[in-house]
């Protein structure tokens, strides 16, 4: 990963690329937004509790989009909700990250076709990163999908942000 | 404990014909007495009051459109109907006695009016709101009678019933998948 290559040998110092110490900051205390719209929300829960622990990835919830850096959209978006989610996003501060978690957020789900109230996709609103597919998806799924976006952003450019 | 056609004939004698219409027993569950949308408050009322009948709750308060009406299509092939009623179906029960009813109100669908009940059970309030939301009922002399679950800035739109047709935005969002 390229941050602890020379390890401590040198006496307590470590030679890395302000980048790839930007980019390990970030991914390694990935504070997710406490914000649950449906059933996935249920899986998302308990993917931060004890059994799956998502804190040893450091992902833990922050209840606030101020103090956010990654917003789970976990369940059916409404028509209603969608200006409220995108608010929500517009509040978090950069850098910042989107996972949409199960089928509705991601495509509409079940009410793709016959949901007059549902957001066809959630990325029709905010811009996503990962997709979590799912109905609910397990929290395995939930983080392999985080893990995919801690991937994304080990491989950020300063220069040009990627994720 | 009473039954359907029991309480059918106490109402018929209290209110008459013009009020209470017919007694429905085709369907399977419930027989269904079907009653004048301008007079439903005062059976409401009556079921309530009354101290054979008793009938202090409303399970459920729910609008049903009957699609009754003749299909029309336009020139872009979309059909709607034209005609035909709305109708809104009241489930009482009685905790005391024990026995239940079921009530149905027939409106014309272009301009779908009905007393409300909603000072006679108190949950009839959300529940009307809910059917004015889905079905565009109006519930005269209603307190609140406003959008329920829809946004506010909706408009004219009442999604469940049967010729409805999606708007391609809302609010810049594009609905269809």
């Amino acid at each position: 990963m390229g941050l602890l290559d020379k390890e401590f040998n040198d006496g307590n110092i470590v030679i890395t690329k302000t980048e790839d110490l930007l980019n390990w900051a970030r991914l390694s205390s990935l504070w997710q937004l406490t914000f649950g719209l449906a059933c996935c929300a249920i899986e998302m829960m308990a993917a931060s509790a004890s059994h799956y622990d998502l804190d040893r990835f450091g992902i833990m919830p922050r209840p606030s989009p101020r103090q956010a850096d990654v917003i789970i959209v976990s369940g059916t978006v409404t028509l209603k909700m969608a200006s409220r989610v995108k608010r929500l996003y517009e509040q978090m501060p950069d850098p910042k990250y989107v996972v949409s978690m199960g089928s509705c957020s991601n495509s509409g789900g079940p009410y793709w076709n016959y949901g007059y109230h549902v957001l066809k996709g959630v990325d029709r609103v905010i811009p996503v990163d990962v997709f979590v597919p799912g109905c609910p998806p397990r929290p395995e799924a939930l983080i392999e999908g985080l893990l995919k976006l801690q991937e994304k952003i080990r491989h950020e450019k300063l220069t040009k942000q990627t994720a | 404990m009473k039954t359907s056609e029991e309480i059918y004939n106490i109402l018929k004698e209290k209110f008459g014909e013009e009020v209470i219409l017919n007694l429905n027993t085709t369907e399977p569950i419930d027989a269904i007495i079907e009653v004048n949308p301008s007079k439903i408050n005062e059976v409401s009322k009556f079921l309530r009051d009354s101290e054979e009948l008793k009938f202090d709750t409303l399970m459920l308060l729910s609008g049903v459109d009957d699609a009754n009406g003749t299909k029309v299509k336009d020139e872009n092939e979309i059909e709607t109907i034209q005609g035909g009623t709305l109708s809104v179906y009241y489930h009482c029960h009685s905790m005391e006695i024990g026995h239940k009813v079921a009530l149905r109100v027939a409106t014309p669908r272009e301009n779908p009016q009905v007393q409300t009940v909603e000072r006679i059970w108190r949950t009839a309030d959300w529940h009307e709101r809910e059917a004015f939301d889905m079905f565009g009922i109006k519930f005269l002399n209603h307190h609140d009678l406003r959008r329920i679950l829809m946004p506010d800035d909706w408009g004219e739109r009442y999604p469940l019933r049967k010729d409805y047709v999606d708007p391609e935005y809302y609010n810049g969002i594009k609905i269809p998948y």
